[in-house]
């Protein structure tokens, strides 16, 4: 059994990585009041971008995931420009950043699509990874996925322990008093969805140089809309976050290991289980009207701009 | 920062503009686009919208194109208009030509002439089924239509993979992924000799005349409208924002259908994993590019198509690959939504 365990919960972090970053990159960029759906856009960006440079430079992933962070936060620049400079809608933004980032990644991408990069080894750490059980799992994974847990500390400490997080989230919940006292609203909603964009990005680019180190046309395939989708489950609190993406890292690593487990139904069954497994879990989050409204950015999704009066 | 202040009431003028300054901001940025890849963009411009439309074909494929996507948009905007976000067009025609692709193999031998109708009952029915399950989800469990649909979508792009390649898998396709090739009963007419459009585009004149004649005749509308820009007052005169939530997805999800039908029963003929190349997400676009108005969906329906055509084009003649049309789609998206600022505010005069 154990053979058959370490495997999948070792696979489920892995998996769970590329949410973890654009979950919370997006949920930093809601906290501010902006909602970005065009997270699947960015990541793709990301990927295409962060695959083009280890794959030119031979540094692999190292040179990768820089890469993917800046382009992923370029892209949420002009995402920025028409939501927040402009004021226009931002799911609709979101929308057609979404669908110009599959465009431009599939057209970059169209040099790469035969090339193939070394990837990266797991780091065992000393002595931890010797633990049965709970080292194999938690303690020889790639960098990466140790990363993501410093990111998740990062973000989680950002917010609810420093002058920085109460920023951000007084601007969420009413950017005309923070705008009242003097704070710059339009500038520090630039910044978290800059932050949102290269979280976004280095998710893609874990997924292009690490995760499967290859380039494929739409790689991404849903998960930064899981992502989004995933800072709602999570009612925008960092912890709730890691928690789902590890849910959604096992329910998707399950697919390739359902032969071995006796389990026999059509690997497009278990291929769309992370997509009916958010449905499920916004059903379940949603039901409870209070839930969402206790939990929600006040201003999130309204346009900010400080007219003249 | 401040790069704008409201107007005094809201530019008539502005609202008509903004489809036609979007469509030149893109042009203009396509331009940068092609000579930032070394070709000339009047040369390219040229590839990509001028020389689809310099033949009977083209025009032929303009139309097979323009047709789902108009017929897509017109169920969209219904829900627009009241602010519900079907953003999964894409899974509904999937949905649709699942069904409509289904009662074809299951009827396959028969010289019935009822096959192809048939098919359009159960493409209208499957895609109107697979938008009422977000409805559901939003009236019932409170579970926003934006991320559904869209869930929806991957989640109908899995079943049709499941069935071209397992019970639907054509046995003498060698293995591909793709259904029989369908017979002449359960394909549209086509309309010319050694043309590829069909009779499907009936199908969606009667669409934009049935939604025309609804947008300018029925008290639903009404009550579509006035949900969307003002929901307290919507229901202070009680109307059912259920019954707009229910309404909107499955009617949506109906033309979405329909569509897809369309597609398998015209110039696909049979099922497989290219039946859509993304109409579902381009036709909104069209819709928000169209003002949402029946007319106006029809001519951003037919600019649309030719990006396609223009994306093939450049495909065969520039060399580039088709992803370039996402990037036109995306442009033009980001350049509507920017000039559609410009309805309600104009550029500050003073600094």
């Amino acid at each position: 059994m154990l053979d058959i365990l370490i495997p999948i919960l070792a696979g489920a972090l892995a998996a769970a990585t590329p949410l973890i970053f654009a979950g919370l990159g997006e949920l930093v960029a809601e906290r501010t009041g902006v909602i970005n759906l065009g997270v699947e856009g960015m990541m793709l960006v990301g990927a295409v971008a962060s695959f083009a440079a280890a794959a030119e430079s031979g540094y692999g992933a190292a040179a990768g995931l820089p890469a993917g962070a800046l382009a992923g936060a370029a892209t949420a620049m002009i995402f920025a420009f028409f939501a927040l400079s402009l004021a226009a809608n931002q799911a609709a933004c979101g929308l057609a950043l979404t669908i110009f980032g599959v465009g431009l990644s599939a057209f970059i991408g169209q040099h790469y699509v035969s090339y193939s990069l070394p990837g990266l080894k797991p780091i065992a750490i000393p002595f931890l990874s010797d633990i049965p059980l709970v080292g194999p799992v938690l303690f020889q994974q790639d960098a990466v996925v140790y990363l993501a847990l410093l990111t998740f500390a990062a973000v989680a400490w950002t917010l609810s322990k420093t002058r920085l997080g109460l920023l951000l989230k007084a601007v969420g919940e009413s950017p005309e008093a923070a705008h009242a006292i003097g704070y710059p609203v339009i500038a520090i909603r630039y910044g978290a969805v800059a932050f949102g964009g290269a979280l976004a990005g280095v998710a893609g680019a874990y997924l292009s140089t690490v995760y499967t180190p290859l380039w494929v046309q739409n790689m991404s395939a849903g998960r930064g809309w899981i992502a989004v989708a995933l800072v709602v489950f999570a009612t925008w609190k960092p912890a709730r976050l890691l928690l789902g993406a590890y849910l959604f890292g096992a329910v998707t690593i399950l697919q390739f290991h359902a032969q071995g487990l006796g389990i026999m139904v059509p690997i497009q069954f278990l291929a769309a289980l992370p997509y009916i497994a958010t449905i499920v879990v916004l059903v379940v989050i949603s039901r409870d009207r209070r839930v969402l409204q206790n939990n929600l950015p006040a201003s999130l999704g309204k346009p900010f701009l400080p007219w003249p009066s | 920062m401040h790069l704008l202040e409201p107007r005094p009431r809201p530019s008539r003028l502005m609202r008509w503009t903004a489809p036609l300054i979007a469509i030149v901001a893109t042009l203009l940025a396509g331009s940068l686009l092609f000579w930032s890849l070394d070709k000339s963009p009047l040369a390219s411009f040229q590839v990509f919208f001028i020389e689809p439309l310099t033949s009977r074909y083209g025009w032929s494929e303009l139309l097979v194109k323009a047709c789902p996507l108009i017929l897509i948009a017109q169920g969209l905007a219904i829900g627009f208009k009241a602010r519900i976000y079907n953003i999964g067009a894409e899974g509904q025609l999937i949905a649709g030509a699942l069904a409509g692709g289904g009662v074809a193999i299951y009827m396959e031998g028969s010289d019935s002439a009822w096959v192809l109708p048939a098919m359009v009952l159960a493409g209208a029915i499957g895609g109107a089924l697979w938008g009422a399950l977000p409805a559901w989800l939003r009236t019932h469990f409170n579970a926003q239509e934006t991320l559904t649909t869209l869930m929806l979508s991957y989640i109908a792009g899995f079943m049709l993979s499941y069935m071209v390649s397992g019970p639907w898998r054509d046995p003498e396709g060698m293995n591909f992924p793709q259904s029989i090739m369908f017979s002449d009963n359960a394909l549209f007419p086509l309309l010319f000799e050694g043309l590829r459009v069909n009779s499907s585009v009936f199908m969606t004149a009667f669409a934009v005349l049935a939604f025309w004649l609804f947008n300018a005749r029925s008290f639903m509308h009404f009550q579509l409208e006035v949900g969307g820009h003002a929901p307290a007052a919507s229901r202070y005169a009680g109307f059912s924002s259920k019954q707009t939530v229910w309404f909107s997805l499955v009617m949506s999800g109906m033309t979405a259908g329909l569509a897809g039908v369309g597609e398998v029963a015209g110039p696909v003929g049979q099922l497989n994993l290219n039946i859509s190349p993304g109409y579902g997400f381009a036709a909104i676009i069209v819709a928000y590019l169209g003002r949402l108005h029946a007319l106006g969906i029809v001519l951003a329906g037919f600019l649309m198509a030719l990006i396609y055509l223009g994306g093939e084009a450049a495909q065969v003649s520039l060399q580039m690959p088709f992803a370039i049309t996402g990037i036109f789609q995306g442009m033009l998206l980001f350049f509507l939504l920017g000039s559609d600022v410009f309805i309600d505010n104009r550029l500050r005069r003073s600094a």
